[in-house]
């Protein structure tokens, strides 16, 4: 057809070739067009604000805005001693400006993150600068507090000149860069997010774990019995699956609170005594037994779809080979039901990673997740640029599991009910 | 699952070992529903069996806390279901809308990129609930929608859509496309073509999409927590209040009424699978 001579013309005496591309790319764009809406859509609320997240969590303008004139006159300081007399005098104006705005407060805690003991020199100068006279701010200032003479204060103030930091990512794991600019650790009594951390990954993976061990019999059950009564008992998967988080979390509530049934259960048979009842929720076993009913049929629902599509005649033909059960069941059906083991691991792994809700009813101080602590520096510090850091560490982990399980089993496999 | 009379001991031991494990399992998964059922019916304030219940003593049962949500002063349930109802019922629309116009898009095989437009479809499912609350809480303070119920309805859009997307986009996967060319070839317009053929066809998908989109707008908690002001206050976020201060037993009650709502979802749902199953011909 390539050839000149042999073109086939439409009715319309255009090349057929031409003719199909053109109606190839009329159906590219329908498709395109129909996929459009939505696709602006999830751009505009949610791709860009998660890039928008991103930009707060390195922002670092605020402290670099309030002392414009300061850092304009630290350009040239190279930071080896006490800043020459133009230094003094701009931060001895900005700061002016500060506590007559009423916003010095502030940049005292700013600075006084970057070096502690900061806050009270700053203020002691917010007192006395009033009466300042003009000219000589440098033996002014250093009039007020002895501190203002130790160039550590004014290489912390320096330390705040680029507009972008990375020190909340690094909060995030329990360091800071220190005077140095050294990154190391904060004093052990405050490493509080690495453990939240490492009690997420712990308690996701044993949710998943424990998800599996009880989904795995049920649902091959559920995909051998005959259809009549598997359906029967596939609601009590379902019902859960559909019922609301509140309504399950306020029911294991009701159980494991000290006077509640698994504890008079307990008590009944004589495991324990009636007045030693021992507190099952507000700690990590709460947390551990509503997370891990809770996310069941997640784990049941994937297993059962890829359990009813083997035959059993497999299990048969292994046994009759000279199989026993055991091995038939390792060798021959254990395998094909590996893409459902990943993919209800990995929906339940996932979901567990990010869970809010049940760790914050159930969970007490020692059963909250790293999600709490997003939510609470949300609506309670307010420090939105540590929590867009906090979360955008958690997204990066959801994703590289995402991937490697992409890698290994393939995104298709997930299917709903 | 009657084994067959040759089996072995050991064998049939590990059998009904098996069964026993299963039935524990399924004890596990729903006999927590159940505990909130007759607690919701308590005469007493407390959420405990009394001992009047254990003898099912009739005094023992009231109807109370049902009379506390409905009528209660002060209760904020009856503003909250409102609410509830409506941010669903918009938030369901607008996934069902968006939703099936890209399924039918990413169906067609003339679709560019699939792959990548796919992983951004269905990316707000994958994401944890918490980063997908800032992220949204963030773009609706920009635009000055936070607190509204435009705000929350649109972010349950946005919630919603994943599932639609994918189980219309499974119902399409069965879609034999030259019944639409036929009709097309007879003179229907795209349009007629569009709501006389493909919509029937794939109307269980669809609806079983907006479902899953209804529970997810109905049930969501973490993003309304960020968005909600006074004035937009859901079921999900007052059951959130009642449980993080006291559980009361009107929580109950009103948890009962969740349960059955749940029931007939499950109902419809069910009925809709095994009629796609049916028109997809998986069952023959």
């Amino acid at each position: 057809m390539s050839s000149e001579t042999g073109k086939i013309l439409t009715t319309d005496g255009i090349p057929l070739e031409e003719s199909l591309k053109q109606s190839e790319k009329k159906n590219k764009i329908k498709a395109f067009l129909l996929v459009a809406p939505l696709l602006l859509f999830l751009i505009i609320t949610y791709m860009i604000p998660i890039g928008d997240m991103f930009s707060r969590s390195i922002d670092d303008k605020m402290v670099t805005n309030m002392l414009p004139k300061t850092y304009k006159a630290m350009e040239n300081w190279d930071g080896k001693e006490l800043p020459p007399e133009e230094v003094f005098e701009a931060f001895y104006l900005d700061y002016k400006i500060l506590v007559k705005n009423k916003t010095a407060g502030k940049l005292q805690t700013q600075l006084n993150y970057e070096k502690n003991g900061f806050k009270s020199v700053l203020k002691k100068l917010a007192r006395k600068q009033k009466k300042f006279e003009e000219g000589n701010y440098k033996e002014q200032i250093m009039k007020v507090h002895k501190r203002w003479r130790n160039v550590e204060y004014w290489r912390a103030i320096k330390r705040r000149a680029p507009s972008y930091t990375y020190s909340k990512y690094l909060k995030g794991i329990d360091m800071y860069s220190n005077e140095d600019g050294k990154i190391v650790q904060v004093s052990e009594d405050r490493r509080i997010h690495r453990i939240l951390w490492i009690r997420t990954v712990e308690v996701a993976f044993f949710v998943t774990l424990f998800c599996f061990l009880m989904a795995y019999p049920i649902a091959h059950l559920l995909a051998t019995l005959p259809m009549k009564y598997s359906n029967l008992l596939m609601i009590c998967v379902l019902l859960p699956f559909w019922t609301s988080l509140l309504v399950r979390t306020a029911s294991w509530m009701i159980l494991l609170q000290q006077q509640g049934i698994v504890n008079d259960f307990f008590v009944w048979i004589g495991l324990v005594a009636d007045d030693n009842r021992p507190e099952m929720m507000y700690n990590k076993t709460g947390t551990y037994v509503a997370m891990t009913q809770i996310l069941l049929p997640f784990m049941v629902l994937p297993l059962y779809s890829v359990m009813k599509t083997i035959s059993p005649s497999l299990m048969r033909a292994g046994k009759s080979l000279g199989a026993t059960p055991a091995t038939a069941f390792f060798k021959v059906y254990f395998p094909l039901t590996i893409p459902g083991i990943g993919a209800g691991c990995l929906l339940v792994f996932i979901l567990a990673i990010g869970y809010y809700i049940t760790p914050a009813l159930v969970g007490g101080a020692s059963g909250t997740l790293i999600s709490n602590q997003i939510a609470y520096h949300m609506k309670s510090t307010l420090d939105w640029s540590f929590a867009s850091a906090m979360g955008l560490m958690l997204l990066t982990g959801v994703l590289v599991i995402y991937w490697i399980y992409n890698k290994l089993v393939g995104v298709d496999n997930i299917k709903l009910g | 699952m009657a084994l067959p009379k040759y089996t072995e001991l050991h064998y049939r031991i590990w059998h009904y070992f098996y069964l026993f494990v299963c039935g524990c399992v399924f004890f596990f998964l729903i006999a927590p529903l159940f505990v909130i059922f007759p607690l919701s019916f308590n005469a007493e304030e407390f959420l405990v069996f009394t001992d009047g219940m254990k003898r099912l003593d009739p005094d023992a049962f009231s109807l109370r806390w049902y009379n506390d949500m409905i009528y209660g002063t002060k209760n904020p349930w009856g503003l909250a279901a409102r609410n509830s109802f409506i941010i669903a019922i918009f938030a369901t629309l607008g996934s069902i809308i968006l939703g099936t116009l890209a399924a039918l898009g990413l169906s067609s095989r003339h679709m560019p990129y699939k792959g990548l437009i796919m992983a951004i479809l269905i990316s707000p499912m994958i994401v944890p609930l918490i980063i997908s609350g800032v992220a949204i809480f963030f773009f609706m303070a920009k635009v000055g929608l936070a607190a509204t119920h435009l705000g929350i309805i649109l972010a349950h859009i946005i919630l919603g859509t994943p599932f639609v997307v994918i189980t219309v986009t499974a119902t399409l996967s069965g879609f034999d496309h030259s019944i639409t060319r036929a009709a097309s070839s007879l003179g229907s317009s795209p349009y007629n073509t569009f709501m006389k053929i493909t919509l029937p066809l794939i109307l269980p998908g669809v609806i079983s999409g907006g479902l899953f989109a209804f529970v997810t707008s109905f049930d969501e908690v973490v993003v309304v927590l960020f968005l909600a002001g006074l004035d937009n206050t859901t079921i999900p976020i007052q059951m959130w209040t009642g449980l993080r201060e006291q559980l009361s037993p009107t929580i109950l009650a009103v948890a009962t009424c969740l349960i059955v709502l749940s029931v007939l979802i499950l109902l419809t749902a069910e009925l809709l699978r095994r009629r796609s199953e049916k028109l997809r011909g998986i069952n023959r």
